[in-house]
């Protein structure tokens, strides 16, 4: 027998169930227990750049809205910086970048209010386009599912962009585009993200 | 100084896959095309970090966060332990682990949820919690209940806590349920049979820790969680500039 290797197996993931919001998002469930649930203010009152919403709908294999989804999002400022140590560079104070959002629970829609952010340093000196990482939850998702929204109105940006060059069927790259409309002066971007079929979202193992 | 460099590749035949034809809810909600797989950039070495103002003292405790004075909820007290734990075996300090579960009666606290099993009205079923410099947690609650659910139509839900936890980059944000020994529903579950190695499965049961209860008042299960760990060696490919 040669030595034995004494790393340890991640703990597996388990669907985050119909009633994810009672740990997550409790208010939605229909309670009021914290002092303040975690994640609904992304960008806080400081960050500089342009205040932006992301709107749109999650969608399943049989074309039907998906109801009962959590997404989480991860982004950096509009420098292109994330509020973490490892990251050089400050963040503006109240900035977190992170965030969760739930759907409605009759139409499936889905939006939250931040700024856009800014390009981020890549790999091996390259610049990836300014991006949010998003993960899925929900019933009948056994692994969060990763994926990443860009911006349709960074055309130059994402055609350079190394994450969005990887993947191989060009005609699938449109799928982690979100599109920008204005509404009532306001800059909403729209990501529709379909799990299973024809336009199947762009998922990465990340 | 070695600097912490990319993390470990997640073992997809050890999660459950997507697709699983048994737990029907799966079906439509799995891609059909491969996941597409990235080396780490600061977008996936990176995540949120979490401070003792976000959360209360008291939001560990669901024999309280939602009782009203005087009174506790109904059920096996117990207490739900471990450490957060990396591939490495290191330590996760000051990281956030969330809970949720149904009450003793095996009903969930939520708009959606119409089981015939009374809801508690000293219990909410939410927890969270930061862990200690060593990485442990603790959480007091009650030990939740079987339910039935659609699936077959005589599928039961073991007794199960589900948890969120966080670690320090989104590469390692993981979801998962806890499940107690003993529990002769585990293995009937189409949900824990997604996981199709029977080791895998063994993980997510919490033994009884006897050493851990509280003597006439609460007894304990442990479970510790394990997040993905980080390479350290000299020889990376360049994860940032230059």
């Amino acid at each position: 027998m040669p030595q034995s290797l004494d790393y340890l197996k991640e703990t597996p993931s388990q669907t985050a169930g119909p009633y994810v919001h009672i740990g997550l998002a409790p208010g939605a469930a229909g309670f009021d227990i914290y002092r303040e649930e975690l994640g609904w203010d992304i960008a806080g009152p400081n960050a500089k750049g342009d205040r932006i919403r992301v709107e749109g709908i999650v969608i399943d294999g049989t074309g039907s809205p998906v109801k009962d989804v959590l997404i989480e999002a991860w982004q950096a400022n509009s420098e292109g910086v994330y509020a973490h140590p490892e990251h050089p560079g400050d963040v503006e104070d109240g900035f977190r970048g992170w965030g969760r959002v739930i759907t409605n629970f009759e139409t499936g829609e889905w939006g939250f209010d931040t700024v856009k952010p800014g390009a981020v340093p890549g790999r091996s000196g390259t610049l990836m386009a300014p991006h949010i990482n998003l993960w899925v939850v929900a019933r009948g998702i056994n692994v969060g599912l990763n994926t990443r929204l860009y911006f349709s109105d960074e055309e130059a940006a994402n055609s350079n962009d190394p994450v969005i060059n990887l993947i191989e069927w060009e005609n699938r790259r449109k799928t982690l585009i979100a599109q920008r409309t204005e509404r009532d002066g306001q800059i909403v971007y729209r990501f529709d993200i379909r799990l299973q079929g024809e336009d199947e979202t762009v998922f990465f193992d990340i | 100084m070695k600097k912490p460099g990319e993390f470990y590749q997640r073992d997809r035949e050890w999660h459950p896959p997507a697709y699983d034809k048994d737990y029907k809810t799966s079906v439509a909600r799995s891609p059909k095309n491969a996941l597409i797989s990235l080396q780490n950039s600061m977008s996936e070495i990176t995540g949120p970090v979490f401070g003792h103002n976000d959360i209360d003292a008291i939001d560990n405790d669901l024999l309280s966060n939602y009782a009203q004075d005087g009174q506790s909820p109904i059920g096996e007290r117990i207490i739900l332990h471990g450490r957060v734990l990396d591939e490495n075996a290191r330590p996760l300090p000051n990281t956030l682990v969330e809970i949720w579960q149904a009450n003793a009666g095996g009903r969930y606290r939520h708009k959606k949820d119409t089981y015939l099993a009374p809801i508690d009205p000293n219990f909410g079923g939410c927890g969270r919690t930061l862990t200690d410099e060593n990485g442990y947690y603790y959480f007091r609650t009650v030990k939740p209940g079987a339910y039935p659910w659609r699936n077959w139509v005589n599928n039961w839900r073991p007794a199960h806590i589900h948890m969120s936890v966080f670690g320090t980059a989104f590469a390692q944000r993981l979801i998962t349920q806890v499940y107690f020994e003993g529990d002769p529903l585990i293995h009937k579950c189409p949900i824990v049979n997604t996981i199709p190695d029977p080791d895998a499965i063994e993980r997510l049961i919490a033994p009884l820790d006897l050493n851990a209860t509280i003597p006439l008042d609460t007894i304990a299960y442990k479970f510790d969680v394990v997040l993905r760990g980080r390479r350290s060696t000299l020889f990376e490919n360049r994860l940032e500039g230059n």
